[in-house]
């Protein structure tokens, strides 16, 4: 038995490559089950997202071949001429193969690092592939295992906590000051990509109001049809601004848009309600004095870059923990495959003992006509018990081994010694 | 067995201290609850080891200064827990674990002055007494609440985050929490002297109505109320009604000290 996983990512293959060897859920289904039904593979499983297509599966013998049959595969279904395809792929097999996976899970082999969403895009590719049947003990036991890593990973460490772009750190600092943003209110200013990156976390927050507020008002409104935003007229400051407790402004203007009087009317007119305000142009948008008035914060790029760049550091920093963790669950799983292969082995040993038995009486016995029908079953019988007592001391030690590497060097043994020849058979 | 009690209290509440402090620290849930569960124990033992001096006095433990600050921080405690539960929220236990366990120790350790007995008895006096220092319990956590509220409120202004200030909880929330406590004590308060003066009354010939315990009392009652309004609705909203908060608790020690030692002859250590 043996895993294996062949795939690329951002780090192996330009954005060109990822979008030809992407899956959607009905391609995943679909491959999954021609890899099956070709023999390529015994379990398999997809898992596409932007960043990374792989292949994850079992194939009943250790012998790497899969992989090669798994790239032409990916080649052909996907209409990509093999070399260049190859150069993009990596190849990882059993132990490379778990590790990479449950790396892949915790956040670590992320674009941004600790990212939370390719935890929920592991267990979609696994509950998809559940569902359709393609996944088998093996695969199922691995993703759940990576499922659980990607979990103890964000809850023991930090990789995941702290925001990594300039707009999610805005919000999570109105976040310090308002916790959590549903009965809230917010203005955005702008319709660039910027502002759009904007309202869709704040939208990702489920917002109660979100207002919309650009000098040309064909953009704004498209964006807030996507969004479900208001969209209310440029210039009408003294209404605009009475409400929102978030206001982000990413204009492109050579003066400030907010200015210092416009907010002070604003708090006056809003009982000093706290306001928060994050000023993404450049150049800036909003008068720094504003940041003196008495309940209002204010963040400028400059301020939200630097918390970025804290942050960034801090979730370094935590990548030896998450990794110790990682290693920790790579052994736990290489353990249980350890056992079952273990105890795959002892049985497959016990019945070619077993057939070497019967095929040795049967030539011994042919001439020793003296020995009754009973006689020989009464042989046969003593034959086996010499089996099981011969393969029980070995058996107990294999079971009892505490060190894993020992463990799997031993199985391995067994299988070159006795087996080989029936694997090959 | 007492003081068995006495040492369990304080190593529950140490280990708590110390656990709250990791859960500030690192984030990490499961130490947070294991700070919660070892509160809970040490306020168990906390109980036991005042169920011993109110039965060696015969009364619930306020006759002296040791059994009043023993009492004050079990009340801490209880409406700690009661805050933490109800807003799901653990943080502040960092900040206040350490105040019940300096009451806790300060009570024990502190030397025994022998207090002559009190003048009036009863439950109706025993509750007017006990709902005083959970008012007092209510506003020293609404005065660490304050105090937390207008160290992350600076942090935030000069754009000084650090590691700490993720984990604290939002400036709302903070002030939400600190409204509650404050509820507590304004209501406690307000029914614990109300059973003070009835229980004065019960006493025949006895009119304390002009200590001046209760005009302290009342302008605490009123600035709290004012707080309370204020913090709520106008200007004063942020950052100034927390600095109110903290002023108002500062009255508060004095009129649990000041006032009680020098200027009041009826009031004790409540």
């Amino acid at each position: 038995m043996e895993i294996v996983l062949v795939g690329l990512n951002f780090r192996t293959a330009p954005i060109e490559v990822r979008e030809k060897v992407s899956f959607s859920g009905e391609q995943a289904q679909r491959a999954s089950e021609e890899l099956r039904s070709r023999g390529i593979l015994e379990e398999t499983l997809v898992l596409s997202t932007c960043n990374r297509s792989e292949v994850y599966g079992v194939h009943a013998n250790a012998n790497h071949e899969s992989a090669g049959a798994l790239s032409s595969f990916l080649s052909t279904f996907h209409e990509v001429l093999p070399d260049q395809l190859n150069p993009s792929l990596y190849h990882h097999y059993d132990h490379d193969a778990v590790r990479h996976l449950f790396r892949v899970s915790a956040g670590l082999e992320s674009m941004l690092l600790g990212e939370a969403e390719i935890l929920g895009q592991v267990r979609d590719a696994y509950l998809r592939a559940h569902e359709c049947h393609v996944t088998g003990p093996v695969l199922n036991r691995l993703f759940q295992g990576a499922l659980e890593i990607g979990k103890r990973v964000r809850a023991e460490t930090e990789l995941g906590t702290r925001p990594m772009g300039v707009a999610s750190a805005g919000i999570k600092l109105a976040e310090r000051i308002f916790g959590k943003l549903q009965d809230r209110s917010a203005l955005v200013l702008g319709a660039g990509p910027i502002s759009e990156q904007v309202v869709s976390q704040l939208r990702d927050r489920k917002i109660k109001n979100l207002y919309l507020m650009n000098r040309s008002r064909e953009k704004v409104e498209e964006l807030a049809r996507q969004y479900d935003g208001k969209v209310l007229e440029w210039g009408e400051w003294d209404t605009s601004l009475k409400f929102p407790d978030v206001i982000v402004s990413a204009v492109g203007a050579q003066d400030f848009v907010v200015t210092r009087p416009m907010v002070e009317r604003a708090m006056a007119s809003r009982g000093n309600r706290a306001l928060f305000l994050m000023d993404l142009g450049m150049p800036r948008n909003v008068d720094p004095a504003v940041a003196d008035i008495y309940n209002v914060y204010l963040y400028s790029m400059d301020d939200l870059a630097e918390i970025v760049k804290q942050n960034r550091d801090a979730r370094q920093s935590e990548v030896p923990k998450a990794e110790s963790l990682v290693e920790d669950h790579v052994a736990k799983f290489i353990s249980w495959q350890a056992s079952v292969e273990l105890t795959g082995v002892l049985e497959t040993l016990r019945d070619c003992l077993k057939q070497r038995r019967a095929d040795f009486l049967q030539e011994r016995l042919a001439g020793m006509n003296h020995f009754s029908g009973e006689d020989r079953e009464k042989i046969g019988a003593l034959m086996d018990e010499l089996i099981e007592q011969l393969l029980l001391h070995p058996a107990e030690r294999l079971r009892t081994e505490k060190e894993l590497r020992r463990k799997i060097q031993n199985v391995e043994a067994i299988r070159d010694l006795y087996l080989s020849d029936r694997e090959k058979s | 067995m007492n003081q068995l009690f006495v040492i369990l209290t304080v190593l529950a509440y140490l280990l708590s201290m110390g656990l709250y402090m990791g859960f500030l620290y690192t984030g990490k849930e499961v130490i947070g609850r294991l700070a919660t569960v070892l509160m809970f124990m040490g306020l168990a033992c906390h109980y036991v080891a005042l169920l011993g001096r109110a039965r060696a006095t015969h009364s619930v433990p306020y006759h002296d200064l040791q059994g009043s600050m023993s009492l004050f921080g079990w009340l801490l405690a209880v409406t700690y827990l009661c805050l933490e539960i109800y807003h799901r929220q653990r943080t502040v236990g960092a900040f206040v674990v350490p105040i019940i366990l300096a009451f806790f120790l300060a009570a024990t350790f502190a030397p025994e002055h022998p207090a002559p007995p009190l003048q009036v008895h009863g439950v109706v006096f025993a509750l007017h007494v006990t709902l005083s220092i959970l008012a007092y319990a209510g506003f020293a956590l609404s005065c660490v609440l304050s105090l937390m509220f207008l160290g992350e409120e600076r942090l935030l202004r000069i754009r000084k985050l650090g590691d700490i200030v993720w984990r604290l909880p939002s400036l709302e929330l903070l002030e939400r929490m600190s409204h509650t406590s404050v509820l507590v004590g304004l209501v406690t308060i307000a029914v614990g002297t109300a059973l003070g003066f009835l229980a004065v009354d019960r006493q025949a010939g006895q009119h304390w109505y002009f200590d001046p315990k209760y005009i302290v009392t009342l302008v605490v009652l009123l600035l709290y109320a004012a707080y309370f309004q204020l913090a709520r609705t106008t200007a004063w909203r942020g950052a100034r009604a927390s600095k109110l908060c903290v002023f108002n608790f500062v009255l508060v020690v004095l009129s649990f000290t000041v006032v009680n030692l020098f200027l009041s002859a009826h009031h004790r250590y409540f």
